[in-house]
């Protein structure tokens, strides 16, 4: 069966991108989100924050854009959550298992999904980020390795998202997880250093991963090679990655049994 | 050291057994369905019909007993059961983003069948949704989505065809549209088991009939045998009430009876 692994997942993706084609607003949702943020915090709190050039100094959308990707991520992997609960409310997802096709194809067509539409999104907020200000003094190389970052971190709220999907009883349990995930920039480096917060959130904020994916990613747009963060990020994203996809299969398992 | 009859029956279940926790929803079901019949399955709501066929058609794993679909054992060989068979569920379950002729060639995809495109131009024909190919199946109809429901099951041509109340839902029209589907189905060879709640709709199309009631098979056969089970006629005297109809009719007047 898993002969027609590639074909099934080729075919399952083509379908549910055509479901992002027809409903576009999914995309527009994902990026409208922290375009808003970003115009808040760069035109209203901006002139206030010290990133350590003194208040208002430095350009703030440089700083904040990293942390500005990250919530995009969060709220747009929701959609997975939200498409796979309506495959298995609508009676599609008993057709597929009852039909002979691979079995994780199904899953994996909602994952590669997830990737294109973020992808989709995160290219419209860098746009308008530039539009605001945003410079970089990033090579090629180091857009390839921001990518890649962007892009490991994707997969893994993805198939966190899929655990949701699969398993909460209505469409409002499905999506609520991102809830917490979008929340997690605001208590790390994304918005102010860390220096500046109380002890204990400060500790938090400087143990999570956010805040190591974040300097990375400010790192790399800066144009320094990266610091240390770059391999505290990538075990942060392998780590919930391998995690969340174990998890994920062990309730796919059972969901199917 | 199979049973002999299972050299003609291309369904046959043996004392299968289905808990949900301590809710027994099977308690020892036994069935077997010929090649090229039409099988009802009848039953209340409750009764255990949804989970015989989601046992058949490899969605659901049997607690005890076993169940082979074309020769192939239910849990073991789940793989060769779903090349074998098509499951249309209670709900039509199509993709409403999708056009109709999508769906269908999304399924004919999957199915790895050749020729996608002329498979499903011909089915579209079949079921009479060639003007309605090209719309949402979202726009469709009850009847409509049922219709596409069970083309999108024809694809590759399965032998054995799941219909789990296939009209419940459905307006008598609609009805009778899926009803001419099955008949055209079982002249085609292929075998149907279907579940219904509706007496007249096992008794319209099932060559053989099976009663399912908390859990167990408490009656099967053809329907002039099941007849048989019956206590025979008995004439009673019962006072003749006057119907609703009958009030109103004499309410509005002789005219409106006359007419109709």
């Amino acid at each position: 069966m898993n002969a027609h692994f590639l074909g099934d997942t080729t075919v399952l993706t083509g379908r549910s991108l055509r479901h992002i084609l027809r409903s576009p607003d999914t995309i527009i949702t994902t990026a409208l989100m922290p375009i808003a943020m970003m115009l808040m915090f760069v035109y209203v709190f901006g002139g206030a924050i010290d990133t350590g050039q003194g208040a208002g100094a430095g350009n703030y959308v440089n700083y904040l854009l990293p942390g500005i990707l990250l919530i995009a991520i969060a709220s747009g992997v929701s959609y997975t959550a939200f498409r796979l609960f309506g495959d298995l409310q609508g009676g599609i997802f008993e057709r597929f298992q009852a039909m002979p096709i691979a079995r994780s194809s199904v899953l994996w067509a909602h994952v590669l999904t997830s990737l294109v539409a973020n992808a989709v999104a995160l290219i419209v907020v860098v746009g308008v980020a530039l539009l605001m200000g945003f410079r970089t003094g990033a090579n090629l190389f180091d857009w390839f390795a921001v990518t890649g970052v962007l892009l490991l971190f994707t997969l893994a709220l993805t198939w966190i998202a899929v655990i949701p999907g699969l398993t909460a009883k209505t469409m409002d349990g499905a999506v609520a997880f991102s809830y917490p995930l979008i929340f997690l920039p605001f208590l790390s480096s994304a918005f102010v250093p860390t220096d500046s917060m109380p002890g204990p959130v400060r500790w938090f904020a400087e143990n999570q991963p956010v805040t190591s994916i974040v300097n990375t990613i400010r790192d790399l747009f800066s144009g320094q090679t990266a610091s240390a963060d770059i391999w505290i990020a990538l075990a942060w994203c392998v780590g919930v990655l391998v995690t969340a996809y174990a998890f994920a299969m062990v309730v796919y398992r059972r969901r199917i049994s | 050291m199979t049973p002999p009859a299972a050299a003609t029956a291309v369904i046959s279940m043996r004392g299968v057994l289905k808990s949900y926790g301590k809710l027994e929803v099977l308690r020892g079901v036994d069935l077997e369905v010929q090649r090229g019949s039409v099988f009802a399955l009848l039953g209340s709501n409750g009764a255990g019909k949804t989970t015989v066929v989601k046992i058949l058609s490899t969605l659901l794993k049997a607690d005890a007993g076993t169940a082979t679909v074309n020769g192939f054992d239910v849990s073991r060989q789940a793989g060769q059961v779903r090349q074998s068979i098509s499951l249309t569920g209670q709900f039509a379950a199509v993709d409403d983003v999708l056009t109709g002729r999508e769906n269908l060639i999304l399924v004919a995809k999957l199915r790895h069948v050749d020729a996608p495109d002329a498979i499903t131009d011909d089915l579209l024909a079949r079921f009479q949704l060639t003007e309605a190919a090209d719309r949402r199946a979202s726009a469709y109809s009850g009847g409509m989505r049922r219709r596409l429901d069970i083309a999108m099951s024809l694809i590759g041509k399965p032998p054995v065809v799941f219909l789990d109340e296939p009209t419940t839902g459905l307006d008598p029209e609609a009805r009778i549209e899926v009803w001419q589907t099955v008949k055209q189905l079982a002249q085609d060879g292929t075998t149907v088991l279907l579940t219904t709640q509706y007496l007249d709709e096992a008794e319209h199309l099932a060559d053989r009939i099976a009663i399912l009631h908390q859990g167990t098979i408490i009656a099967g056969g053809t329907l002039a045998e099941l007849k048989q089970i019956l206590p025979p006629a008995k004439v009673e005297y019962v006072e003749k009430q006057p119907t609703l109809e009958e009030i109103f009719l004499s309410l509005v007047g002789s005219n409106e009876r006359n007419e109709s």
